[in-house]
């Protein structure tokens, strides 16, 4: 599985890979969005853990799309459901390599991010970002399997993605909001049983839906 | 020992063929054969058990469960599940590793490819792209190998290549199953679908 | 063709159903709507209040028909029952007209109190994303070419939208609550007179039969679109 999880990493963080398109997204947000709503900066760190978790999550859906069907356009999908991994193994090490790619190095940029925006909480957006993007991309391979037959799949998957997503949005912001106004809402520890749930269940989700665009 | 019994395919509701049945045994191969369309693509793929039949059983030895069957096929489908940024050296270690170790020097020898070794998917020949797939054939040691089309884009050399790949396959008493438009050059029975 | 046995067998049940249910539901809306303009206005809200009746037996019939459907789609899933599918896909729309209706009448009821058309209400919100849950439901079923495909797919999407339904009700609760607002929309708020519960209760029984007059109408419809299909590509066949 280790294998797996390396060949996928290696693959997006190559040049036209998704990893830089996800941080390029996030910075794009993070910049333009000031532009567009003016440069006050007790504006900006208010609404900056909202905008910061958005934007998180819809530079991970970026590259979501391609999650299984670049594999399975090409013919390997069929090589790894043949293989000795079980699909919900492979499910496994996408999801795990999507985030690393993605949700990682989102959390990792967060902290320059809330700078810009002024907001003062950033232990807690870093700590809600790690804790709640592994179920961004968890919940999103479930998208990301149940359309990788789709051609023009990418447009459908945030519509049947972002409303399951909406628990991590609320909860996520909502943690940093609560750190900002020195209380403790309960937000992380509901945050974290959301991904933790998320983890769990989303492999055999995925491999059922991917199991079931295979037999085409 | 394949053992195929009244399978019936559908593709979108058309009826492909129906209460197929038929038998390989250890150490033979079987071509399957007839125009675009028939079938026999996904024939492949329910032998392989990625797909379902819509009736019918298929058995691999005493294994008849389609997941179960998949752990013992050797696939080298119409697709070359070739990474356009990776070596070939890269793309046959990671199929080896997946598969549970072991070098690649000897299948990439065998395959011709030893030259091409760095080379990155996107520079291959479409023929340089099918040896890669027939190398990673040899690689998987399963029992069970199912090619759909494997003669396409090859040239006289990569023919006999593959010929010379089955004939070894099935001296060592494993079974090859063969979609295929043009003549193999192996002694093996046919099916046309 | 053992496979239409069981929907001809479903289509000689609802075509006399049907007719019953729909008139049914016909006098029950009508006597619910009757009794809703006949009772007296609310001293806080006034005559909105009448909304409520067409509003909240909107919301619930919303819910239901999401219910019915992940039903179906397990039951399709489980016993690859082609009939479940097609009742999973029959109902997605009208749940999504039910969840539209609950949200305009939502906000009609509000704006007299709120003075804006739209609030993020913790309810209107739970239910902004449900409409959003059937959307993209319907359109995995347009997007996969395949119908049994689409059938599988559309199910494992409605079954995971049904374990996170009530995940997402929660949230958006507790975030309702973070951001304070009261909701004039809770159920059982200060409208909890006896006067108001029958028309209510008359609404929900009509909206339920409409429901399902409308669900096996979109069900036979569904039948003899696959029935016409399949002849017209044997057809080309021969």
């Amino acid at each position: 599985m280790r294998a797996l999880l390396w060949r996928d990493i290696r693959l997006a963080a190559r040049a036209g890979g998704s990893a830089m398109l996800a941080l390029a997204f996030f910075a794009a947000v993070a910049t333009l969005v000031p532009l567009g709503v003016g440069a006050d900066l007790h504006l900006l760190a208010r609404i900056a853990p909202g905008i910061l978790w958005v934007a998180a999550v819809l530079a991970a859906l970026l590259a979501l799309d391609r999650l299984f069907q670049a594999d399975f356009e090409d013919g390997s999908l069929d090589l790894l459901a043949l293989s000795p991994l079980s699909l919900e193994t492979v499910a496994v090490a996408k999801i795990a390599a999507h985030w690393l790619t993605t949700g990682l190095p989102l959390t990792l940029l967060s902290p320059l991010l809330a700078v810009l925006f002024g907001l003062k909480a950033i232990p807690a957006l870093f700590v809600s970002l790690l804790v709640g993007t592994p179920a961004v991309s968890a919940i999103g391979a479930i998208g990301a399997g149940l359309t990788l037959s789709i051609r023009r799949g990418g447009l459908i998957l945030p519509l049947i993605v972002l409303p399951l997503l909406a628990p991590a949005v609320i909860f996520g912001a909502g943690a940093v909001l609560a750190a900002l106004d020195g209380l403790s809402n309960g937000a992380l520890p509901l945050l974290g049983a959301f991904s933790f749930a998320a983890c769990v269940l989303s492999p055999f989700a995925t491999a059922a839906a991917v199991r079931l665009n295979l037999g085409s | 020992m394949l053992a195929v019994e009244d399978v019936t395919g559908l593709r979108g509701g058309r009826v492909l063929f129906r209460n197929l049945s038929f038998r390989v045994g250890a150490g033979s191969a079987l071509s399957l054969e007839g125009a675009n369309g028939t079938g026999k693509t996904s024939l492949l793929r329910m032998l392989a058990g990625l797909l379902a039949p819509a009736s019918g059983a298929i058995r691999f030895g005493q294994v008849s469960e389609a997941e179960e069957r998949g752990k013992f096929v050797g696939w080298l489908g119409h697709h070359d599940a070739l990474k356009a940024q990776m070596t070939v050296a890269e793309t046959l270690a990671f199929f080896a590793r997946l598969h549970g170790g072991g070098e690649t020097g000897p299948a990439m020898e065998a395959a011709g490819l030893s030259r091409l070794a760095g080379l990155p998917g996107q520079y291959l020949s479409a023929g340089q792209k099918k040896r890669v797939a027939l190398a990673r054939l040899k690689l998987s040691g399963r029992p069970l190998w199912l090619m759909d089309e494997p003669l396409a884009s090859l040239d006289g050399a990569g023919k006999a290549l593959a010929a010379a790949l089955v004939r070894d396959h099935c001296a060592g008493g494993g079974i090859a199953v063969i979609a295929t438009h043009e003549p193999l050059g192996l002694e093996c029975e046919r099916l046309a679908l | 063709m053992l496979r239409y046995a069981n929907p001809t067998r479903f289509l000689s049940l609802s075509r006399p159903l049907v007719p019953w249910l729909g008139t049914l539901a016909l006098a029950l809306l009508a006597g619910g709507l009757f009794l809703g303009l006949r009772v007296p206005p609310d001293y806080q809200q006034g005559e909105t209040v009448r909304v409520m009746f067409i509003h909240v037996p909107a919301a619930w019939t919303a819910m239901m028909a999401y219910g019915l459907m992940a039903v179906a789609s397990l039951v399709g899933l489980v016993w690859r029952h082609p009939l479940a599918d097609q009742a999973a896909k029959a109902a997605a729309p009208l749940g999504a007209l039910f969840t539209a209706l609950g949200l305009v009448t939502g906000a009609i009821w509000g704006a007299p109190m709120w003075g804006t058309w739209w609030v993020w209400d913790g309810r209107l919100t739970s239910f902004l994303l449900l409409f959003f849950l059937y959307l993209g439901y319907i359109a995995l079923w347009n997007a996969i070419e395949d119908e049994t495909r689409a059938a599988r797919a559309a199910a494992i999407l409605a079954l995971i939208g049904a374990v996170n339904l009530p995940v997402i009700e929660f949230s958006v609760d507790w975030w309702a609550t973070l951001h304070q607002g009261e909701s004039i929309l809770r159920k059982g708020g200060p409208l909890i007179s006896a006067v108001y519960l029958w028309p209510l209760f008359l609404m929900a029984l009509g909206y339920t039969f409409a429901f399902f007059t409308l669900w096996l109408m979109r069900i036979e419809t569904e039948i003899l679109t696959r029935r016409a299909r399949s002849l017209m590509m044997s057809a080309g066949e021969a």
